[in-house]
C-alpha cells in the first residue's frame, strides 16, 4: 500500500518537475509545479510529517503559487526562441546533471550509513504533529524562527519597493 | 519504503531542476526551477528527519519554505520591475557584466 | 728624498696639471693654462733628474726600488699593489718622456694659440704624459695595463681633438680599436703570467720566471707572443700599424709627442722591460725581430711615395720603431733604448718643423704644393734639416751612432742575425732617400705662392679653412683648427723648443761613441745584467767599420735624393710612369687597410647584420613576443569564460559540483 502511494506520488512529482522544465508556456509550468507540490505533500505524509505536508499545501501551493499565477498573468510570457547562444549548453546541461544524479545515487546507495536502508525507527504517535513542531520551534529553534519572520518582513518591504509605482525622475 | 528511495528521488528532482535552470531562458521559469530544487532539498530534509527519528529536520524544512517564499517574492518583484521598464525578459539579454 | 718619492712626484705633477686645467678651463686664461701645463711637465722632468741623481748615488746592483702606495686588490692569492718600480730603465724613460714632453708643451703653447680648445688640449696632453709615466713607472703588470689603457685613451682623445672633422674622429676610433686589440693581448699575457707564476709584481715575476720556465716552453712563448701583440699594436708594427698614418689627423704637437717620441715607443719599452721572459722564449724574440725588420722595410718603401708631409714622417716613425723593436728583440737592449732617445729628439723636431710648414701653407699638407720654403722660413728649414740629417744617420749626428749601434750588435751576434744587419743597412738607405726627398721637395726651388707671400709680406697666407685630406670646407670654431696659424719664426716658444731639439738631434749621439764613452749602456747595464744577450758586445773595431758603412750609405742615400729631386727633377715622374703598378702598390700602403677590411671588418659587419636580422628578430624577439603572445592567448581563452551569460556560469557551477562529487566518491572508495 505504502509502495503504491509512494510510486504514485513520485511519478506525480517527477512529472510535475519535467513539466516545469519542458513546457513552453510559463503558465503551464506554474500549473505543473503545483502538481509537483501536491505530490510532495503526499510524500511528506508518507514520512509522517503531517505539519510539513500541511504547510506545503497551504503556504507553498496555496500562497506562493498564487503569487506566481498573478505575476504570470500580469507579465505574460511568450515562448523562447529555439536558438541557443551558448555553444554546447543544450548538450552539456543534461549530461552534467545526469552525471551529478548518478554520483549522488552512488553516494547514497553505497553509503556506509546503514540506517538509510531502513524505514527509520518506530516513532511515537505524535510525530510530526503541529504541537511537536510548535514546541520545537518555540523552545529549541526560537532564534531561527524569529529570524525567518524578520526575513519575511524584509522580503515584503523589498518586494513593494522593487515593484512599486514609478517615482518622479525614474525611467519608464 | 526505505529512506534511500526518498533520497534518490530527491536527487532526481534536484538535477531536474538544475537542468531547467541551465536550459530555460525566461526568468519566470528559472525561478520555478529554483523552487523545484528547494523542494527537493526539503524532501531530503524530511526523509532524514524520519530516518533519525526526531523532528528537527521538519522544523528546518519549514524554515526553508519560509526562505523560499521570501526569495520568490523578491524574484517576482524583480521580474515585475523588469516588465515595467520594458526590458527583455530573457536572461541572455541581461549580460552587461562580462569580460 | 728617495728615488721613489721623486718618482711619485713625477707621476703626480702631470696628473694635477691635467685636472687643474681641465676643471678650471672657464676661469683660467688661455696663456695661464699653457704655462701650467708646460710647468707641470717641466717640474716632472726636474723630479726625474732628482730620481736619477738618487739612483746614481747608489751602487749599480742596488739601483732598483719598488714602492707602493696602497694595496689595490688583496684576495685569494691575488696581491696587486698600486706600486711603482724605479730602476735605470724606468728613470731613463721618465727623462726622455718628460724632457721631450716639456719641449712639445712649449711648442704647443705657441702653435695652438688660436685654437678654441686650447685648455682641453693642454689638459689632455698632461693626462697623456701622466699615463705614459704611469706605464713606464708601473711596478706590476696590472698597473702597466692601466697605464697602457690610459695612454690609448689619451691618444684617442688627442687624435680626434678636432672633433668636428669626421676624418679625425674616424681616425681616433681606428687608433683606439687597434690599440684595444693590443690591450687584449697584453691582458691575456698578464693572465698567463699570473697563472704560471702566481704574481703580477715585476720583481717577483722576473725572479721566478727562469726557475719556472725552461727555454721555449710553450707557456713562456705564448706569454711573449701575447706581449708582442700588445707591443705591436701600440708601436704600430705590422700587422697592427694601419692606425698610425691615420692618426696624423691630430694636431701636429700630438703627432710629435705621441706618435713619434713617446706612445709608440711603449712597445719597445715593454719588450725591454720583459726581456727576462723573452730570453726564455727565443722563438718569440726572433719573431719580434723579424716583424720589426719587416715593418722597417715596408714602411720605408711606403714613405718613398707618400705625398702628405705628416704621413711620410709617420711612416718614417714606423720604420725607425722597427729598428728599435728589432734591437731589443735580438738583445741590443741599450742600443735600442739609445735609438729610442735619439729618435724622440729628431722625430719630434721633424714633426715640429712640419707643423711650421703646414701652418705656412694654411693647413695644407701636400708636398706637391710646397716648394721654396728654404728662403721663406730660414729657422724652420735649418732645424728641419738638422732633424733630417739625424734621421738619415748623417755621420756625427745622434741618429748615426744609435742606428748603427743596433746594426753592429746584430753582426756581433752573428749567424742568422747578419740578415738584420744587411737589411738594416738597406733600410737605412731607404731612410736617407725618403728623408731628403722631403727636404729637397719642400725647401729648395722656386717659392710656391704661400712661400712667396711670406717672403713678400711677412704675413702668412690665409685661405678658407679646409680639411687637408678631403678638401671639405670647415670653420674655425671649437672642434676645428683655429683661425690663425703659427710658424716658428713668429713664435718664440716654438723657436726655443725646436732649437733645443735641433741641438740634441745633432749632438746627443756623442754620449755613446764606440770606444770613447758609453753613457747609456753603462747606466742601463744593471737592468739587463741577467740576460746572456747583453754580454755580447761588438768590438770597437767592428763598431767603427759598421759606422763607416753606415756613413757611406747615408751619404749615398742623400746623394740619390739630391740627384732625383734637385738635379734631374723630371726623373721621379718618369720612374712613376715606368714602375706604375709598383708605385700604385706602395702608394696604397701595400693594401693593408683593404686587407684588414676584407679579413676583419666585413665579417664583423656581416655577423652584426646576421645578429640583427636573424637572431634578434627571430630568436630574441620570438622568445619575448612569443611569451607575450602566449600570455595574451591564454588570457583570451580564460576571458571567453566570462561571457555574461548567467546560464553558462550556472553550468560551470553544476560542472564543478559534479566534479567535486566525483572526487569525493573516488577518494572514499
Amino acid at each position: 500500500m505504502e509502495a503504491v502511494l509512494f510510486f504514485g506520488a513520485a511519478i506525480g512529482a517527477l512529472g510535475g518537475a519535467i513539466g516545469v522544465v519542458a513546457m513552453r508556456n510559463p503558465f503551464y509550468s506554474v500549473l505543473a509545479l503545483i502538481v509537483h507540490l501536491f505530490s510532495l505533500a503526499v510524500l511528506f505524509l508518507l514520512l509522517t510529517s503531517a505539519f510539513v505536508a500541511a504547510a506545503q499545501v497551504v503556504v507553498y501551493a496555496g500562497a506562493v503559487m498564487v503569487l506566481y499565477v498573478f505575476v504570470v498573468a500580469y507579465v505574460g510570457g511568450g515562448g523562447e526562441s529555439a536558438w541557443e547562444p551558448i555553444p554546447g549548453q543544450r548538450f552539456l546541461a543534461p549530461a552534467l546533471a545526469l552525471a551529478l544524479f548518478i554520483e549522488l545515487s552512488i553516494a547514497v546507495l553505497s553509503s556506509a550509513l546503514l540506517a538509510l536502508g531502513t524505514h527509520g525507527p518506530d516513532v511515537p504517535a505524535g510525530f510530526g504533529d503541529p504541537a511537536a513542531i510548535g514546541r520545537l520551534m518555540l523552545e529549541k529553534f526560537l532564534i531561527p524562527f524569529e529570524a525567518s519572520s524578520i526575513l519575511l518582513l524584509l522580503a515584503a518591504v523589498g518586494a513593494i519597493v522593487l515593484a512599486g509605482r514609478k517615482r518622479e525622475g525614474e525611467a519608464a | 519504503m526505505n529512506v534511500e528511495w526518498y533520497i534518490v528521488l530527491s536527487a532526481l528532482l534536484f538535477t531536474t531542476g538544475a537542468v531547467g535552470i541551465l536550459v530555460r531562458r525566461s526568468p519566470m521559469v528559472i525561478l520555478l526551477c529554483l523552487e523545484l530544487m528547494l523542494n527537493a532539498g526539503n524532501l531530503a530534509l524530511v526523509a532524514f528527519s524520519r530516518m533519525v527519528g526526531n523532528q528537527q529536520g521538519q522544523v528546518f524544512a519549514i524554515v526553508v519554505m519560509v526562505i523560499a517564499a521570501c526569495e520568490v517574492v523578491v524574484g517576482l518583484g524583480l521580474i515585475v520591475a523588469l516588465f515595467r521598464r520594458k526590458l527583455p525578459l530573457n536572461v541572455d539579454d541581461l549580460r552587461e557584466l562580462r569580460g | 728624498m728617495t728615488a721613489t718619492s721623486w718618482a711619485w712626484l713625477v707621476l703626480l705633477l702631470p696628473l694635477l696639471g691635467s685636472i687643474f686645467i681641465g676643471l678650471g678651463f672657464r676661469v683660467l686664461p688661455a696663456k695661464v693654462a699653457g704655462v701650467i701645463g708646460t710647468a707641470a711637465i717641466g717640474l716632472a722632468f726636474l723630479c726625474g733628474i732628482g730620481a736619477l741623481l738618487c739612483l746614481l748615488g747608489e751602487d749599480a746592483e742596488a739601483r732598483h726600488h719598488a714602492s707602493s702606495l696602497w694595496d689595490y686588490a688583496s684576495v685569494a692569492g691575488l696581491n696587486i699593489k698600486l706600486g711603482i718600480y724605479v730602476d735605470p730603465l724606468s728613470v731613463f724613460m721618465v727623462l726622455v718622456v718628460t724632457g721631450v714632453s716639456t719641449l712639445i708643451h712649449l711648442y704647443s703653447y705657441g702653435y695652438m694659440q688660436s685654437d678654441q680648445g686650447y685648455h682641453r688640449f693642454f689638459s689632455y696632453l698632461n693626462f697623456f704624459v701622466f699615463s705614459m709615466l704611469l706605464l713606464v713607472l708601473a711596478g706590476n703588470f696590472v698597473l702597466l695595463i692601466v697605464g697602457w689603457a690610459f695612454v690609448g685613451f689619451a691618444s684617442y682623445a688627442l687624435v680626434s681633438f678636432w672633433y668636428r672633422r669626421t676624418t679625425a674622429t674616424r681616425a681616433g676610433m681606428k687608433a683606439f680599436v687597434i690599440n684595444v686589440v693590443g690591450d687584449i693581448g697584453l691582458t691575456l699575457a698578464a693572465f698567463l703570467i699570473f697563472r704560471e707564476l702566481g704574481t703580477f709584481d715585476y720583481g717577483e715575476v722576473f725572479a721566478k720566471a727562469p726557475q719556472v720556465f725552461h727555454t721555449n716552453q710553450w707557456s713562456a712563448t705564448a706569454i711573449c707572443l701575447l706581449l708582442l701583440v700588445g707591443a705591436f699594436a701600440k708601436s704600430a708594427q705590422l700587422p697592427f700599424h694601419t692606425w698610425l698614418p691615420d692618426a696624423m689627423e691630430g694636431p701636429t704637437p700630438v703627432s710629435s709627442l705621441i706618435h713619434a717620441a713617446t706612445m709608440v715607443t711603449a712597445g719597445v719599452y715593454l719588450i725591454a722591460r720583459t726581456h727576462t721572459l723573452f730570453v726564455l722564449a727565443p722563438t718569440a724574440a726572433d719573431i719580434a725581430a723579424f716583424v720589426g725588420l719587416a715593418t722597417l722595410l715596408v714602411a720605408g718603401t711606403i714613405a718613398l711615395v707618400m705625398t702628405d708631409l705628416k704621413r711620410a714622417i709617420a711612416y718614417s716613425t714606423m720604420s725607425q720603431i722597427g729598428y728599435m723593436i728589432m734591437g731589443v728583440s735580438i738583445g741590443a737592449y741599450s742600443a735600442g733604448m739609445f735609438h729610442l732617445m735619439t729618435h724622440a729628439f729628431f722625430k719630434a723636431l721633424l714633426f715640429m718643423g712640419a707643423g711650421s710648414f703646414i701652418s705656412a701653407m694654411a693647413n695644407k699638407q701636400n708636398i706637391d704644393e710646397m716648394s721654396g720654403f728654404g728662403k721663406a722660413m730660414r729657422f724652420t728649414s735649418i732645424t728641419f734639416i738638422c732633424g733630417g740629417l739625424a734621421l738619415a744617420a748623417f755621420p756625427g749626428t745622434s741618429g748615426f751612432f744609435s742606428k748603427d749601434e743596433i746594426l753592429a750588435y746584430a753582426h756581433a751576434r752573428g749567424g742568422m742575425y747578419d740578415i738584420f744587419q744587411i737589411l738594416g743597412y738597406f733600410g737605412a738607405l731607404l731612410t736617407a732617400v725618403y728623408t731628403f726627398r722631403l727636404i729637397f721637395r719642400v725647401l729648395p726651388g722656386r717659392p710656391c705662392k704661400e712661400a712667396q707671400e711670406l717672403i713678400d709680406t711677412g704675413h702668412l697666407a690665409h685661405e678658407t679653412p679646409r680639411n687637408p685630406a678631403t678638401g671639405e670646407e670647415e670653420d674655425t670654431e671649437v672642434g676645428f683648427p683655429g683661425a690663425e696659424h703659427h710658424i716658428a719664426e713668429q713664435s718664440p716658444p716654438m723657436k726655443i723648443a725646436m732649437g733645443v731639439l735641433a741641438f740634441l738631434a745633432l749632438f746627443a749621439g756623442l754620449i755613446q761613441v764606440p770606444g770613447v764613452d758609453s753613457v747609456v749602456t753603462s747606466f742601463l747595464e744593471p737592468v739587463f745584467a741577467d740576460s746572456p744577450l747583453a754580454a755580447i758586445e761588438p768590438s770597437v773595431g767592428a763598431a767603427w767599420v759598421g759606422l763607416g758603412i753606415g756613413a757611406a750609405i747615408s751619404l749615398a742615400g742623400i746623394g740619390i735624393a739630391y740627384w732625383l729631386y734637385v738635379l734631374r727633377p723630371e726623373t721621379p715622374a718618369a720612374l712613376i710612369r715606368r714602375l706604375g703598378p709598383l708605385h700604385t702598390f706602395l702608394a696604397n700602403k701595400w693594401y693593408f687597410d683593404e686587407l684588414i677590411d676584407i679579413l676583419i671588418v666585413r665579417p664583423a659587419l656581416a655577423i652584426g647584420r646576421f645578429a640583427n636580422r636573424v637572431f634578434e628578430r627571430f630568436v630574441v624577439d620570438g622568445l619575448v613576443t612569443g611569451t607575450a603572445e602566449t600570455v595574451r592567448g591564454s588570457g583570451g581563452v580564460v576571458r571567453a569564460v566570462q561571457n555574461g551569460f548567467v546560464r553558462s556560469y550556472a553550468l560551470l557551477l553544476i560542472a564543478g559540483f559534479a566534479g567535486l562529487a566525483l572526487y569525493f566518491l573516488l577518494s572514499s572508495s
